[in-house]
């Protein structure tokens, strides 16, 4: 943990945006990590269609402080519990996990209990994605 | 006052409009309903003589509860079907493959081989009612089921009506989900085309859709530009592989987005019948009419829809619906109020359905034809829709045509700059969203919405495995052979695929024959 403080202190948040599962829409996964580099992060958008093996592999090589994954697919459920699975076989427990899409909120609350940070869905401001992620990646 | 006011593309909108603003000739610019270049309907009657098609998408679990959806639907008085597919049909992956997990039937049905087909039609005789299949990738798979089912129902394929999406050019664009490169996936729309034209005369082989390119945040000059762009690209595959436009160009027709600033809208449908008449004949040299005439299908913006107070929806989708009945659309969707939370409840559907059913007998809007016309503001807009889509076309020239821009990014990025602008301009409140950004209500109370059953996804999975292990396997395995040498030789793919189909080979079988051939597609990312 206090690694992670140091290493957020020297250098800019980095941020994993992953579009995990099947479906296109990459819509407001873009638009977050435009807002978020204008916010001075470094983002790194893995593209779409990519398997949790591949987004988690991706954070690794990338050394991130945060991954944002974007679904709108429905397969939340399936997906991202599989990623965060895979972020603990890596030992990359401190690495903050929000979600975004259409998740219904029963859903939304299981995977926060699964360790998710945030869930945000449509409507959000960027303004208030920006604040969220700087401050969980400075106090992880 | 002073204030700048504009469209959603970000035109300028004067408070007031007058006769010098709107340089009308009506003959050159206008002309009757009905006649060239169209601007004001395709038909001289329009909804006095035959109303729009009410045509709401439906798609969910299994084929069976599709099925009942259809037959639900069209017990309440819809007049055509219209098919959602989940993802990993869309994709070209079975129900059991290790891409699908999670995934099947949650955002369509789930349809692997004929047998699901066969289900989904049930009780549906395919010489009564047209269907609309939104597919692109794999499209021409889905094709040849769909005229499978209508060989067993003892359906000539000479009556078989409906509405193929296959617009793969705007997968690459916007909606990203595609499968082989750009050249294999054009080349199997005009083996479709080329089918069709022959064997299916009553089929509209290409839905040439802006519905996408807006739903990812471009504005409506660009919707309309990239997608009569795509249509253009269209229209040269299949003159360049030697059919007549004239044969081909009558069944592509088109499928719009109706945003919520109204008046835009409506001066889009105009001014893309206009363009797509000029081009035909101009450029292309087609000589009927009906090669002239742009036919589209319209459903109202999902994009501009709300998760806050869902059931405003109905009315934001009300104002869409009505946009796209002044501009001439030939059929409707209109989304339901929870679209942006879950697939449709039945009730929420319902709703949809019925604020069709007020606009068309209730309103009057229906009783004549273009009835906007010679308005100063919707002539002026529609001559500067027309104007801003000419200068795209020129760029997309210069840069070496659709392909090419898809290829560089062009597109991509032109999207996703707007759709980046959009939100700013939510977030700063400078366009206000009811319940987003301005009259927010907190503690609002949920809605009740669709869930899917988990157990679907199961239910599925052992389906397709049990189709395998019932079929002549020998069967399969000579016809996914034919299907590897079609893909290889270059010769029309839709005869080895039907034989295919017919013996149940699967989708994913299927596409996996292909893509040894055709490898797949990767985008280079760009945000």
């Amino acid at each position: 943990m206090t690694e992670t403080k140091d290493r957020s202190s020297t250098r800019p948040i980095r941020v994993l945006i992953g579009k995990p599962g099947l479906d296109g829409h990459d819509r407001g996964a873009k638009v977050v990590a435009r807002a978020l580099r204008d916010a001075g992060m470094e983002v790194i958008y893995t593209g779409l269609h990519q398997t949790p093996e591949e987004i988690v592999e991706a954070a690794l090589q990338e050394d991130v402080d945060v991954v944002g994954l974007s679904i709108l697919s429905g397969a939340h459920n399936t997906l991202v519990p599989r990623v965060i699975e895979l972020l603990r076989q890596q030992g990359m427990e401190d690495v903050q996990v929000m979600v975004g899409g259409i998740v219904p909120e029963e859903d939304a609350e299981q995977l926060r209990a699964l360790g998710v940070v945030a869930v945000f869905g449509p409507g959000t401001e960027t303004e208030e994605i920006v604040r969220f992620t700087r401050s969980c990646a400075r106090g992880a | 006052m002073a204030e700048r006011r504009e469209t959603l593309s970000g035109l300028e909108v004067k408070p007031v409009y007058r006769p010098q603003d709107a340089q009308v000739d009506y003959e050159r610019s206008l002309g009757d309903p009905g006649t060239y270049p169209y601007t004001r309907g395709i038909h001289p009657g329009m909804y006095r003589d035959r109303l729009w098609t009410m045509r709401q998408f439906a798609g969910f679990g299994t084929a069976r509860e599709t099925n009942e959806r259809f037959h639900y639907l069209l017990r309440q008085g819809q007049t055509g079907l219209s098919t959602a597919f989940d993802m990993p049909t869309l994709m070209g992956y079975d129900s059991d493959d290790a891409h699908a997990l999670g995934e099947v039937g949650r955002e369509g049905v789930a349809i692997d081989s004929l047998r699901d087909m066969e289900r989904l039609f049930d009780g549906i005789p395919l010489g009564d009612v047209s269907t609309s299949m939104t597919i692109n990738g794999p499209a021409i798979i889905l094709f040849a089921m769909y005229l499978a089912v209508a060989e067993r129902q003892g359906v000539p394929w000479s009556k078989v009506r409906g509405t193929l999406q296959a617009d793969i050019l705007k997968e690459y664009i916007a909606q990203k989900e595609w499968i082989f490169p750009p050249e294999p996936s054009m080349r199997l729309i005009v083996d479709m085309m080329e089918f069709a034209t022959r064997d299916v005369p009553q089929w509209n082989t290409i839905s040439i859709s802006g519905y996408h390119i807006r739903e990812a945040g471009s504005t409506a000059v660009q919707e309309l530009a990239f997608t009569l762009a795509d249509g253009f690209a269209y229209v040269e595959a299949g003159i360049a592989r030697g059919l007549d436009v004239d044969a081909f160009a009558p069944r592509l027709s088109f499928f719009f987005n109706a945003h919520i600033n109204f008046f835009e809208e409506i001066a889009k449908y105009r001014a893309a019948r206009r363009i797509w008449a000029r081009r035909m004949r101009g450029k292309y040299g087609a000589k009927s009419p009906r090669s002239w005439m742009l036919r589209f299908h319209t459903q109202t913006a999902g994009c501009s829809l709300t998760a806050q107070q869902p059931e405003v929806n109905i009315i934001r989708t009300a104002y869409e619906a009505m946009a796209g009945v002044l501009g001439g659309t030939q059929s409707l969707h209109t989304n339901s109020m929870d679209e942006v939370l879950s697939l449709p409840t039945e009730k929420a559907v319902t709703i949809a359905l019925r604020t069709q059913q007020v606009l068309a007998h209730e309103t009057g809007v229906a009783d004549t034809v273009d009835p906007l016309a010679g308005s100063y503001f919707i002539e002026e807009l529609t001559d500067r829709m027309e104007a801003s889509a000419e200068e795209y076309f020129r760029r997309v020239d210069e840069m070496g045509g659709v392909l090419a821009g898809i290829d560089n990014g062009f597109f991509q990025r032109e999207i996703a700059d707007a759709a980046y602008r959009y939100q700013i301009e939510v977030d700063r409140k400078e366009r206000l969203i009811v319940g987003v950004n301005s009259f927010v209500e907190q503690d609002e109370e949920p809605i009740p919405t669709l869930r899917i059953d988990p157990e679907l996804e199961r239910a599925q999975v052992r389906a397709v495995q049990a189709v395998r292990a019932d079929r002549d396997q020998a069967a399969v395995d000579r016809a996914l052979e034919s299907v590897r040498q079609a893909a290889a030789s270059g010769q029309n793919m839709m005869p080895s695929i039907l034989d295919a189909v017919r013996v149940y080979a699967t989708e994913g079988e299927i596409v996996r024959t292909m893509r040894t051939v055709f490898g797949s597609y990767r985008e280079a990312a760009v945000f």
